[in-house]
């Protein structure tokens, strides 16, 4: 896969590999934060912060200390502990040195230690073989693709809550997973553009 | 074998920073709470102005435990909160941001914070009790009895209201929790203190109650807190309850009892089945005492064993069927919300207006 530039693989993370919208990775905040649109793109900003750092931090961890080691089978336990331990340490940094930031963004980095869509980012990154370049790119366009479609959502169900009535049973996540597969099919046109899988 | 040790070698080294940024970064040092003006309270930093109040003796009301979701432990803070947060945001109206209230277990006390709270909330006390008695009223609801210290000692409340009940560290939880429980006993016999407790699914509190507490273990309770008691009026009352949603009401009866209130009390309890209708002989004998109260049980599942003759149905086909339009009463509901939030629809249909009707509910 060394033949993807940084550039194009990018590209793909955000459009044509979608994480959230191809994958549906990370859906239990996405349901439950995309209510409005500020608070969503909060969470989004988030997800792209640890999820660039957490892939270069796992690739590292992952070549330097699993591989060497033959201990590649142990990913999954390192791969969580890392990220969560990632994220306990940027929010007491952030709350202390950066109010503002904290303010903005802080209080939802509890909301994503364990989302899935993190740790997606982070097994894929070993999958595909990427270059430590490459991973950090790839995580950096797979934080901005999810915040792009949770931005997406959160806008147009803040559009509906103030302008439509719905029927009772597709309050919520009902109507939130219907635009996901509306948005989901309209981000496959991007899919012939590029190929990384 | 070196993959255990690799593994935890990584763990050990991630909590090793973690404890030294604990040490490091979350340090706040020593910091100055000021109450109302005058007391000068110096704390611990980083922690939420609701339990750094409460290490000082001032418990401001809360029934969830500090987890930002009943919103009763609102106050104005004046200086040192930092912005509004997001979690806080839900719960706080317009006139609440202009009057600089907030959700006092969402703010930490990072800097020097000055804070405004009510003075009755400085009566709030904390005290140490013991179990008198442990009774299950139904195979789910629990009645616990504590001895309070001497009516001398000062605890005063209004039927109605509730305390705090905390709870031991046990297996399930990592630290003392602590949940609202209105008082079902006599407000004229503070002696002795009544609390039901209905069994939540996963319930820190109710699950200890349930399956740990014994007879003589001492347990933690702060109050009194809330504004849900008998308002002063000629209207006849309605009282509406269901599962332990009785308990204030029981407290509010005693209260009509002793005082002789002459006006009109009818009480509507909801239950499951008959097993599930507690309190019932003891409610039975008060209506033979008082001419002018009412207890209308009615059960929403009766079951086949029942012999049920009673009321079927929810307590507000109760409403629907006996209370008549524009009734001129004053209603009192506890429970689950949901039929809180119905009771008060259809009362409001009937043309009793929403500010003769008060409620409690238990969430």
């Amino acid at each position: 896969m060394t033949e993807i530039s940084a550039g194009t693989l990018f590209f793909a993370a955000i459009f044509t590999n979608n994480i959230l919208l191809t994958n549906f990775l990370g859906l239990c905040p996405y349901l439950s934060i995309s209510r409005d649109y500020k608070a969503a793109l909060g969470l989004g900003g988030a997800v792209v912060f640890v999820m660039t750092f957490t892939a270069g931090i796992n690739h590292l961890v992952y070549h330097q200390v699993l591989a060497p080691m033959n201990l590649e089978h142990f990913r999954y336990i390192v791969f969580i502990i890392v990220i969560a331990a990632f994220v306990q340490l940027v929010e007491m940094a952030v709350e202390r040195y950066l109010p503002a930031l904290y303010f903005v963004l802080g209080i939802f980095l509890p909301l994503i230690t364990v989302n899935c869509a993190i740790l997606g980012a982070s097994l894929f990154m070993v999958i595909r073989a990427y270059t430590f370049t490459q991973a950090v790119v790839y995580g950096a366009g797979s934080g901005i693709g999810w915040m792009l479609a949770i931005g997406i959502v959160g806008a147009i169900r803040e559009k509906i809550q103030k302008t439509s009535q719905l029927p009772p049973g597709l309050e919520g996540p009902g109507i939130t997973l219907i635009i996901t597969g509306v948005l989901s099919l309209a981000f496959m046109v991007f899919s012939g553009m590029i190929q990384i899988q | 074998m070196l993959g255990v040790l690799a593994v935890s070698g990584l763990g050990a080294f991630l909590a090793l920073l973690l404890e030294i940024a604990d040490t490091y970064i979350a340090d706040y040092g020593e910091q100055h709470i000021f109450v109302n003006g005058e007391r000068d309270l110096v704390v611990q930093g980083g922690k939420p102005l609701l339990f750094a109040l409460g290490e000082h003796g001032i418990y401001l009301p809360s029934a969830c435990g500090g987890k930002g979701t009943c919103a009763y432990c609102k106050a104005r803070v004046l200086e040192g909160g930092g912005p509004v947060l997001p979690t806080e945001t839900p719960y706080l109206s317009s006139q609440d941001l202009e009057n600089h209230i907030r959700i006092t277990c969402q703010v930490k006390v990072k800097e020097t914070v000055r804070v405004e709270v009510p003075d009755e909330l400085l009566n709030v006390r904390q005290y140490h009790v013991r179990v008198l008695a442990l009774e299950n009223l139904t195979p789910h609801i629990r009645l616990v009895r504590l001895q309070m210290p001497a009516a001398s000692e000062g605890f005063r409340f209004k039927p109605g209201q509730y305390v705090q009940l905390e709870v031991p560290k046990y297996k399930s939880t990592s630290g003392p929790e602590f949940r609202a429980y209105s008082i079902a006993s006599a407000s004229h016999e503070p002696e002795v203190l009544d609390l039901v407790i209905g069994r939540v699914e996963g319930g820190a509190v109710s699950t200890y109650v349930h399956d740990y507490l014994k007879t003589g273990d001492v347990v933690n309770i702060r109050g009194p807190f809330g504004d849900f008691w008998l308002r002063d009026s000629e209207r006849p009352v309605l009282l509406i309850a269901t599962g332990t949603g009785l308990a204030p009401l029981r407290s509010m009866l005693f209260q009509i009892e002793r005082d002789r209130i002459a006006r009109s009390v009818t009480l509507f309890f909801g239950a499951r089945t008959r097993d599930d209708l507690f309190f019932f002989e003891e409610l039975r004998e008060v209506e033979k005492r008082l001419p002018n109260f009412h207890f209308v049980p009615t059960l929403s599942r009766p079951a086949q064993g029942d012999a049920w003759e009673g009321e079927v149905g929810r307590v507000t086909r109760l409403i629907d069927e006996q209370i008549p339009e524009g009734a001129q009463m004053d209603v009192y509901i506890c429970g689950a919300p949901e039929m809180v939030q119905s009771c008060m629809e259809l009362l409001e249909k009937k043309g009793v207006p929403s500010d003769r009707i008060l409620f409690d509910m238990f969430a």
